[in-house]
């Protein structure tokens, strides 16, 4: 009854190409954006910032940016975390050597070098794809984790190969506590989400879907493969090395190569898979489910009064956990992001469904 | 399904999302007056067999004193476990969740029992104002405690360990100087926790003349063929095992495999525990490993455990297990972070400490033979004190043996060479200092807090 786009005209082409075309759904981005940066800082515990928040809207961001490959393109990668340590190892170089450098400025260059380095483990896609190819991303992984493990120079000859950052200062302002770290998330994961939304629906994220849908069909209409699949790869790099900048500095704050292992590739992967394939809103829901469950699992026993024992405790997380993949995998394969989008289906009949 | 029968789903599933922000909201609170220890275990996942003992003598200590003493100096002691799974996020979570427990004092002080997850805490803990004791771990650099404010290594780092193995292999050949063109292989666990020796190690071999040979082990460790077909190969003179988990088992059982002498090859205090020799049956007769603090066995403490603990079913593991290296260890942990306590009270009043109050503790820590026979631990402990410029508090280290059923000691103790390790804890704790722009307290105007 209130979802209804009847009586909303397109009278122009600007209107018909915004990007949310209906007026509810602008209403409720915009409450959603007023909740995100006005009233969340007040509401939420510090816990609940570092803990759940803050590594859910870096790895939403890090999701979003495989998604543009791997939902968008159709092209498989495995290595994401590899790419995501490229962000956060360059960030690290970045600001020890040329210290003078605004952290901003540094994050995007950390994006640009991982970008060059993700563009460098693209080109094996351009002659294989499918299974082969995530095969072709692993070495990606393997590759910069011996590299960051080994070559001393990335982590400024640290004894444990453990490297740890200054705070983050931007013009004078200090991210230091965890409400600012918060909205300092929050405000570039929007940033890159709206720039993402709009890149997939320009002629680059066209490309893409034509591309994964079928490539020799893409060719023929005139889509060059050479340059659709590396651009994907850039830009897909360059989001998941902002991503890894984030995640090294704002919420480790000191960390080793493990912290980038192949467990983060696939924990990547199973986002966009869980979050919906090809959909940026997908990602922000994997994220969520991937980062958040397990430890709200964690703690729902304590929460709901029932004492168990610590070992009982990780053993249950894991099996709900498990259970609930296989659950929502089984009602809708496509992800949680076509789950919302049935609900919305569902919301535009009631109260009259056929 | 009827428009009234949605609504009423609706409603439920609306009152059950409160229901539990309400619960989310509504934090159990402790009763004021006591002492919180939070506990950051892992029973579960590959490195359980080593976390489990070490967890049961944890909390195991404070049980037995709540039940005997009534608490520390009437102050009674709480815990809570928290699982990390040895994995750094889930530990810096773990932290998050309980540091600040038992408002208004909060944690007392945090032992993570990963070196991984003390170099993420390091960074955290003092803008919270609490302490990250890492006994027998963590960075080697922070017993320097005028850039290490809140980190106490106390007892021990892995660079005293490596300088211990190293003067006692030189022992073994008479006299350091015969250790020139000797070949010493290090088969570590690829993390901080294993890197940490590499820097005292380069500098003896670089002062003895021996060829040190670095063969890293990836997480878990189960995996160590190519490794020890590189020690097939090279013929090492000795290997020092800096392992954790099931990789110290793993490596014993490819020793055996390879036909490399147990009796060359020496573990740090964390590969010298009963869960690492005994899966590799009586391969491991002959495998050595260094003494932490405590050998195994059991004194008057465990007397009391037993007693006030086990006989009245509350005990947290197996009653046999009482007494095992790593649950001696575990007792000694939080026996220290109790004592701290104990002379943070002796300054501040016998009431609950803040974690302030308590790194005050720490940081004055006395130890000594008189206070360890007074609480039961005579035998299992050496004395420690610290001061502000010395977090870790005791250098010195034995060396056991394992004979197929038991531990025992069959050198020393040593004590780790000071003049070395000295200068290369100030470099490192400086560059630390620099990159991080903490300026260095000064020891003599800043004791008191």
């Amino acid at each position: 009854m209130l979802y209804r786009e009847n009586g909303q005209f397109k009278t122009s082409y600007r209107a018909d190409q915004q990007m949310l075309p209906i007026l509810q759904d602008r209403i409720f981005m915009g409450l959603l954006l007023v909740f995100v940066f006005v009233v969340a800082p007040f509401v939420f515990s510090n816990y609940f910032f570092l803990s759940i928040l803050i590594p859910f809207l870096i790895l939403a961001l890090a999701a979003l940016g495989l998604n543009l490959l791997v939902g968008y393109c159709g092209q498989i990668s495995i290595g994401h975390a590899a790419f995501m340590s490229v962000g956060a190892y360059a960030a690290y170089n970045l600001v020890l050597r040329v210290p003078q450098l605004n952290f901003l400025v540094v994050l995007v260059l950390a994006g640009l070098i991982a970008a060059l380095v993700g563009l460098l483990f693209g080109i094996p896609s351009l002659r294989i794809r499918g299974l082969y190819l995530a095969v072709a991303t692993l070495a990606a992984q393997f590759f910069m984790d011996w590299v960051f493990a080994r070559v001393k120079w990335f982590t400024n000859y640290a004894p444990s190969g453990s490297v740890s950052t200054a705070t983050i200062d931007i013009f004078g302002f200090q991210i230091n506590s965890p409400v600012r770290k918060y909205l300092f998330l929050a405000a570039v994961v929007t940033v890159f989400a709206i720039l993402a939304k709009n890149l997939v629906r320009s002629h680059l994220g066209r490309a893409w879907m034509a591309m994964r849908d079928m490539d020799v069909a893409a060719e023929v209409i005139g889509i060059r493969p050479v340059y659709a699949k590396l651009t994907a790869f850039a830009v897909s790099s360059f989001y998941v090395g902002v991503a890894g900048a984030l995640w090294g500095f704002v919420h480790l704050g000191s960390w080793e190569p493990l912290a980038f292992s192949i467990t983060l590739s696939l924990n990547l992967l199973f986002m966009i898979i869980i979050g919906g394939m090809g959909s940026i809103l997908g990602s922000f829901f994997g994220a969520f489910f991937i980062v958040a469950l397990p430890i709200l699992l964690n703690r729902a026993p304590d929460w709901l009064g029932i004492h168990l024992s610590t070992a009982m405790v990780s053993h249950l997380e894991s099996m709900i956990f498990g259970a609930l993949i296989i659950f929502f995998l089984i009602v809708e394969p496509q992800g949680l992001a076509r789950l919302w989008s049935i609900g919305k289906e569902k919301l535009r009949l009631w109260p009259f469904p056929h | 399904m009827k428009l009234a029968e949605k609504v009423r789903v609706l409603a439920v599933s609306a009152g059950a999302v409160t229901a539990v922000m309400a619960v989310m909201a509504s934090q159990p609170v402790m009763a004021a007056g006591e002492q919180f220890f939070p506990a950051l275990v892992y029973r579960t996942g590959p490195y359980a067999p080593n976390g489990l003992p070490f967890a049961n003598g944890f909390v195991d200590y404070l049980k037995m004193l709540n039940a005997r003493d009534g608490g520390i100096n009437g102050v009674k002691a709480t815990f809570e476990e928290c699982e990390t799974g040895y994995a750094t996020d889930r530990g810096v979570e773990c932290y998050e969740r309980l540091k600040g427990k038992n408002p208004p004092y909060g944690a007392t002080v945090f032992q993570p029992l990963s070196t991984g997850i003390t170099f993420a805490l390091t960074d955290k803990a003092p803008k919270d104002k609490v302490s990250i004791v890492s006994a027998g771990y963590g960075r080697a650099d922070s017993v320097d405690g005028k850039v290490f404010k809140w980190n106490f290594p106390l007892g021990g780092t892995y660079w005293d360990a490596a300088d211990i193995l190293v003067q006692h292999v030189g022992k073994l050949q008479g006299g350091l100087d015969k250790l020139k063109g000797k070949k010493i292989a290090l088969v570590y666990h690829d993390s901080p926790y294993g890197k940490e020796p590499i820097p005292l190690l380069q500098e003896r071999s670089k002062m003895h003349g021996f060829d040190l040979l670095l063969l890293p082990v990836t997480h878990p460790g189960v995996e160590q063929k190519a490794t020890w077909l590189q020690i097939r190969q090279q013929r090492p003179d000795y290997v020092f095992l800096w392992g954790w988990g099931v990789m110290n088992s793993t490596a014993i059982k490819e020793a055996v495999a390879t036909g490399y002498p147990r009796e060359k090859m020496y573990g740090v205090w964390w590969s010298g525990a009963e869960p690492d020799v005994i899966p590799a049956g009586d391969g491991a007769k002959g495998y050595n490993a260094l003494v932490f603090l405590a050998p195994p066995g059991q004194g008057q403490v465990h007397k009391d455990i037993l007693k006030y603990v086990y006989d009245k079913g509350q005990g947290s593991g197996k009653r046999e297990d009482v007494g095992e290296v790593l649950y001696n260890r575990g007792m000694v942990s939080m026996m220290m972070a109790v004592e701290a306590v104990k002379r943070a009270q002796s300054k501040y009043g016998k009431k609950p400490m803040t974690g302030a109050q308590v790194r005050w503790g720490l940081e004055n820590l006395a130890i000594d033979a008189a206070t360890i026979k007074k609480i039961g631990f005579e035998g299992f402990m050496q004395p420690v004190s610290t001061s502000c410029a010395d977090h870790g508090g005791a250098n010195s280290g034995s060396v056991q043996a394992w004979d197929g059923k038991k531990w025992h000691v069959t050198a020393g103790p040593y004590h780790s060479d000071l003049q070395i390790i000295r200068p290369i804890i100030r470099a490192s704790a400086a560059k630390y200092a620099g990159e991080k722009h903490v300026p260095p307290r000064d020891c003599a105007t800043d004791a008191s807090n």
